[in-house]
């Protein structure tokens, strides 16, 4: 019955989003308007959209099961995904809109030598994008394969589903659709969590006290003995002597990566000026902190009502909202909630997907190879919707040959490793620094991107010693004992990117231009003189 | 000053808008406003929020004193950094309205002094 239900669900969201991009795709007859909604998306669309953007399947699937298993420490979890927005907020958003275009090379080439870095951010922003979309996708194609259990969609029909539908959104409705597809998500995401978190409460006679009395005695089997903890005790999961470790790591990767992750910046371009910019952040950080705090209600609840014991036997950590959803209201609910997974899950890829084809279109071929002058009208939104065509087919391909079981946690690490260590000293540098230069720019982006990679490639996400139980995918890709002990490398990687940007400024080739240009990038960012303007359609 | 409009290189011997810009004590001012609110209070949020993990990763038996009932000084700590957030959010936009203020005052100079906007030179990028 539910699985009906889930899939009518599933196909209205289809066709509404379709609709959008329809509607969309007769607005996107120009650069500004495919690539930037012609600048004319509101502060409170902006604020939703970006949250539809950033609040990932991992955050509302993941987070929700982490703390359904490890209690507190599922819930430490996710403070960091809120607390990031005050450095998008505090010190990127406004200056990034006043001096960029479409891409978030705009400004690291502002004062540049534009070729060198563009291309670098170019391969970070690519690198970041297509990493995360994988991540996505292989989440999504497993997803369904749980959630539908005894339908006839298998995880390949499901991929391929979520790809296709991601190249239509960009290829047709471009910015525009984008912008739609993710505040209708983010609308839908926070109304199932309002309506879970009340049934939780109900379940618990709206008394706080009553909920947080049950969740300190949680009681599940472990080695088939009884264990009864309190899930408010920190250290559940993060465990001495690498759990702090890996949580201030992780931490930073958030704090610093969520304000270099591309896919989120071009966002900021969408806004009329940066004044709406600085608005925007604001209602996203509503809603992204009111969703964290629910979950909450959504994990402990799962943890106390459903239970740690019935959420393995079907289906694992990852299943423990729509789970919580099905004891607490039924099939219908449960097919709701798996709606809004798929829902989540297609935003987030839609805004990959641009952010990578724009960079490709913008930043390389119409910057790098043809040195910044497009040869016809035209030509670089053609570039990117090919662009977005190859990205999302290369995606798909990859993620039906690793597989459902494919061990990718690394992936969004990696996504976020690689934001905060390549990309974010280098923005800072850039808008703040004087003395800043080509050399450190390119020095930058190449120590952290090459240090978040190395890192994750010998640390425990990618070596590790499997048991010949585990199979294909599943296993660790080099079977030795990792020899860096985290599996999120900020903590060193981050410092990394900042030495290289420093060391390249210090060292590298003298660039009168670029502390020349400083002084009109100053001017550029902090008063939004000279900045792009919103157009009509 | 005629040129205002026309001229938005780098490249030129004639002043620039954006070196009118610099020499205005307006412009001096915002920037000083600017750094006088962002830099303590990113110094603050970093470390109000990498105290969370610390505190957690190595008092953990501190943190797990009870202080509302069953709810722990973890769990409030946790909540908090939500409010925090939000607090230190409002207060930036709050003081975001006076670098407004000082950003509208740059360009009405500006204007006065010939600089057309819709004229101005679309620079590539």
């Amino acid at each position: 019955m539910h699985l009906d239900m889930t899939l009518v669900l599933f196909l209205s969201f289809i066709a509404i989003t379709l609709g959008i991009t329809a509607w969309a795709s007769k607005r996107s007859g120009s650069s500004a308007s495919f690539f930037a909604a012609n600048r004319q998306i509101t502060a409170w669309q902006n604020g939703v959209a970006v949250a539809g953007d950033y609040m990932s399947a991992a955050s509302f699937l993941g987070i929700a099961g982490l703390i359904a298993f490890f209690g507190y420490d599922g819930f430490l979890y996710s403070v960091g995904w809120l607390v990031a927005y005050l450095t998008v907020l505090l010190i990127v958003a406004e200056p990034l809109r006043n001096a960029g275009k479409y891409t978030m090379a705009d400004v690291l080439a502002y004062r540049m030598n534009p070729r060198p870095v563009r291309a670098m951010a170019s391969i970070s922003t690519l690198t970041v994008s297509t990493f995360y979309m994988i991540a996505q996708m292989i989440g999504a194609g497993a997803l369904v394969a749980l959630l539908l259990k005894g339908s006839h969609i298998s995880f390949t029909v499901a991929v391929t589903g979520v790809g296709i539908l991601m190249i239509v959104y960009v290829v047709f409705g471009g910015m525009l659709a984008t912008t739609w597809v993710q505040i209708i998500k983010a609308v839908l995401l926070i109304a199932g969590t309002i309506l879970l978190s009340i049934l939780v409460l109900a379940h618990f006679h709206f008394s706080l006290p009553e909920f947080f009395q049950a969740i300190s005695q949680v009681t599940y089997h472990a080695d088939g003995k009884v264990v009864v903890k309190d899930f408010m005790t920190p250290g559940l999961r993060f465990k001495l002597p690498y759990g702090p470790l890996e949580l201030i790591s992780l931490g930073m990767a958030l704090i610093f990566g969520t304000a270099g992750l591309p896919h989120i910046l071009v966002r900021f371009y969408t806004v009329p000026d940066a004044k709406t910019a600085r608005y925007s952040v604001v209602w996203a950080m509503v809603i992204i902190g009111s969703f964290y705090i629910m979950t909450t209600f959504l994990g402990f609840g799962a943890a106390t009502i459903v239970g740690r014991d019935y959420i393995t036997k079907n289906g694992g950590t990852n299943m423990s909202a729509p789970l919580l959803a099905k004891f607490i209201a039924g099939d219908v609910f449960f097919a709701f909630i798996s709606a809004i997974a798929f829902a989540t899950i297609l935003a987030v890829v839609a805004g990959l997907t641009i952010s990578a084809s724009t960079s490709f279109a913008h930043d390389f071929w119409t910057n790098v190879i043809h040195s910044g002058v497009e040869r016809k009208p035209g030509e670089e939104r053609m570039v990117a919707r090919i662009a977005a065509f190859v990205v999302g087919a290369v995606a798909i391909a990859i993620a039906i040959v690793l597989g459902p079981t494919a061990n990718v946690a690394f992936l969004v690490a990696l996504a976020f490793a690689v934001a905060a260590s390549a990309n974010l000293p280098v923005i800072v540098f850039s808008i703040y620094w004087k003395r800043f230069n080509t050399a450190g720019a390119v020095c930058g982006l190449l120590f952290g991107l090459v240090a978040s990679i190395v890192l994750i490639l010998i640390g425990p996400s990618v070596m590790g010693i499997d048991p010949a139980s585990v199979v294909g995918a599943a296993r660790h890709p080099i079977q030795a004992a990792p020899i860096f002990p985290l599996e999120n490398p900020g903590i060193l990687s981050i410092p990394i990117g900042f030495a290289g940007a420093l060391l390249g400024t210090f060292f590298g080739a003298k660039d009168p231009n670029a502390v020349q240009r400083f002084e009109e990038l100053e001017v550029r960012a902090n008063t939004g003189l000279g900045s792009e303007k919103a157009t009509a359609h | 000053m005629a040129n205002l409009q026309t001229k938005n290189g780098d490249t030129g011997l004639e002043k620039t808008k954006w070196d009118r810009v610099q020499e205005m004590d307006e412009f001096r001012l915002l920037i000083l406003a600017k750094k006088e609110f962002v830099v303590p209070a990113t110094v603050f949020f970093v470390v109000y929020y990498f105290a969370l993990p610390v505190l957690v990763g190595y008092a953990p038996d501190f943190m797990s004193q009870k202080v509302l009932g069953p709810v722990n000084l973890a769990y409030l700590f946790a909540l908090s950094q939500f409010f925090v957030a939000w607090g230190i959010a409002w207060a930036y936009v709050s003081a975001a309205r006076r670098f407004d203020k000082f950003g509208a005052h740059i360009l009405e100079t500006l204007k006065r002094e010939g600089y057309d906007e819709k004229q101005d030179g679309k620079r590539g990028l």
